[in-house]
């Protein structure tokens, strides 16, 4: 299972997006796409699970250019969950999650054993099993974007694409989204590719990273190798200082700039 | 709590709502009982006779009136409703959007140009023609607007829009032939795109059938591409569902079934877009429970209307599509209402 782009060139009507770029994605390995709004991560990622054609260039899986498969057969290789989806109102999570089964199904076999088991599993997975019965447009910011995880969980795909899954959730559930992938990463080795917007959670989570600029490749590798003061300048045009994460240990970047600054005395009775 | 009820075999497998067969089962009730009583109900209501009748037990007379008679006429109602329903069902389901009927997307205003056209410039010509004509008026129309809207591919907005201009022109185009005609005809014209289904007759149950054996079906065996295209294209793609492909597949059907029961009973209105609704309000927005539950549904209203409108106002015998309009205006704005709230 691996997935290569090979001088892959993207246009917006006449507008160049990507100019012929090669990228090779780690197996079993967490990649997460940064670059500044605008940059072409989200197209590239788009045009990685065929939902965009490229200029030039191919995507290639396993030998095969994903663009000359059928995308029933590509189906059950890659899942991809485009950013904030939307689903009919009325339409429960069981439902839903359902879907996920489709490159599987026939009219005749529209609802096997094995897929049974594999909805139950990826309910259980994303923690969504007793909401089954529950309309989707009744959930909380979280919870939708678990069932969304969970139907691409049910096409039991070695690769699974997200597109900045952690778009307008607060905080608790950003966490609580990445620590269930990284999860499903470590448990299943399942190769996780997706767009992220915060640098430090990138980090945090990601074994790979691939920083996009004026439509190359700037930089990819590990976080700790890759992130540095002047890449996140020439990347992000920010000025920042790169510390390590007291926990994890993982980059952290502080951008630099203004702010309340507290005096260190002041802070002595807080630090023990 | 919804109850799943799983069938699972080797070969075949199917997973169905409890609720949704309970919903189903009962509008079969109530379609058997509105058939009963359309077969009953004429100058007298007699539903012991019609039952006679149905058990072969009918005197000449009556096998007359109702056999031949009424019964073509409750068999065509029953099948355009469904036609319509099942075709505004998938419209709604491919375009994403709960406005789109066949009435809306120019399919029905095709049909209605081209019958129209026949009726006025070949007023000597047979009208047993006429549902041949008015479907290819609809299909035609149907293929100008599919070419119209593709570019590179279908955009739903843009199919939904071109089909509301081409609408428009056949609108034009029908007031204009009309005008021009001579009068008698007029009336003529006005009656068939009412949507009136006096004259049915056990020859045009024999035409229609064909359609609604083919395409009903067929239109079933789309349900799940329907299911995942509900979820935007990029899911639709993401899972495995050939989508332009697909659109093609929806549009030909939705197409045929409209086409082929505006062709019989004219430009009956509103039936195609209230189904599909008040089916999602039944059993919720899954196909699987939202194609049969509309095509009953679809059946029930145009039934209900012509009893209505054969019955109410005797000796005058009030088209089929006046009722249909005057419950489904209500209910349309009601449905605007409620969106923009």
């Amino acid at each position: 299972m691996s997935l290569t782009t090979s001088q892959i060139t993207m246009k917006y009507g006449e507008k160049l997006i990507l100019d012929q770029l090669n990228i090779k994605i780690p197996e079993g390995k967490i990649t997460v796409f940064l670059g500044s709004n605008g940059c072409g991560k989200s197209t590239l990622l788009r045009s990685m699970a065929r939902l965009l054609n490229p200029e030039a260039g191919t995507i290639v899986l396993d030998g095969k250019n994903i663009h000359q498969m059928s995308t029933k057969k590509l189906a059950k290789q890659l899942a991809i969950l485009p950013q904030s989806p939307t689903a009919p109102s009325g339409l429960t999570v069981l439902e839903l999650v359902k879907q996920g089964r489709y490159c599987y199904q026939s009219f005749l076999r529209q609802w096997s054993k094995v897929d049974e088991e594999k909805v139950i599993q990826a309910l259980q997975e994303t923690h969504m099993e007793e909401y089954k019965d529950v309309p989707i447009d009744s959930l909380s910011g979280g919870q939708k974007q678990r069932a969304w995880i969970a139907m691409t969980l049910a096409q039991d795909t070695n690769t699974i694409l997200l597109d900045e899954p952690t778009t307008y959730l607060d905080v608790t559930h950003q966490i609580e989204i990445l620590d269930l992938l990284f999860e499903l990463n470590e448990k299943e080795d399942r190769t996780i590719i997706m767009v992220l917007h915060d640098i430090n959670l990138a980090c945090r989570y990601a074994h790979h990273i691939v920083a996009l600029k004026d439509k190359k490749v700037f930089v990819e590798g590990k976080p700790e190798d890759v992130i540095s003061p002047e890449m996140i300048q020439q990347v992000f045009d920010l000025k920042c200082k790169v510390v390590f994460d007291p926990i994890f240990f993982t980059p952290m970047c502080i951008p630099t700039g203004k702010g309340r600054r507290i005096e260190r005395k002041e802070l002595n009775h807080v630090i023990v | 709590m919804k109850k799943m009820i799983t069938i699972q075999t080797s070969n075949f497998s199917f997973l169905l709502s409890s609720k949704t067969m309970i919903v189903l089962i009962n509008l079969l009730i109530i379609q058997i009982i509105l058939f009963w009583l359309s077969l009953s109900l004429g100058k007298t209501f007699d539903p012991l006779t019609s039952l006679k009748v149905l058990l072969g037990q009918g005197s000449m007379k009556d096998n007359l009136s109702i056999i031949h008679l009424r019964m073509p006429r409750v068999i065509i109602a029953c099948l355009i409703g469904s036609a319509l329903a099942v075709s505004g069902a998938i419209l709604q389901g491919m375009i994403k959007n709960s406005l789109a009927s066949p009435n809306v997307i120019g399919i029905s205003g095709g049909a209605s140009v081209a019958a129209i056209s026949y009726i006025t410039l070949f007023p000597a010509a047979s009208i047993q023609f006429l549902p041949i004509v008015a479907f290819v008026g609809a299909l035609i129309n149907g293929m100008i607007i599919y070419f119209l809207a593709w570019k590179g591919g279908i955009s739903p907005i843009r199919l939904v829009l071109i089909g509301i201009g081409m609408s428009a022109v056949s609108t034009a185009m029908t007031t204009m032939m009309i005008v021009m005609g001579p009068p008698h005809i007029a009336s003529k014209s006005m009656t068939w795109l009412t949507g009136s289904i006096y004259g049915a007759s056990w020859t045009q149950v024999y035409i229609y059938l064909p359609w609604i054996i083919v395409f009903l079906p067929a239109a079933f065996l789309l349900l799940r591409s329907l299911n995942v295209t509900q979820l935007g294209d990029d899911i639709a793609i993401g899972v495995g569902s050939p989508l332009q492909k697909q659109r093609i597949i929806f549009f030909i059907i939705a197409v045929a079934l409209a086409g082929s029961a505006v062709a019989i009973g004219g430009t009956i209105a509103f039936v195609g877009l209230m189904a599909p609704h008040i089916a999602r309000k039944l059993v919720g927005p899954g196909f699987g429970g939202v194609l049969p539950t509309s095509a009953l549904i679809g059946s029930i209203i145009v039934m209900l209307s012509d009893l209505i409108g054969r019955t109410a106002f005797q000796p005058i015998s009030i088209p089929v599509g006046v009722f249909t309009s005057a419950i489904g205006a209500p209910f349309f704005i009601y449905l605007l209402l409620k969106k923009t709230r």
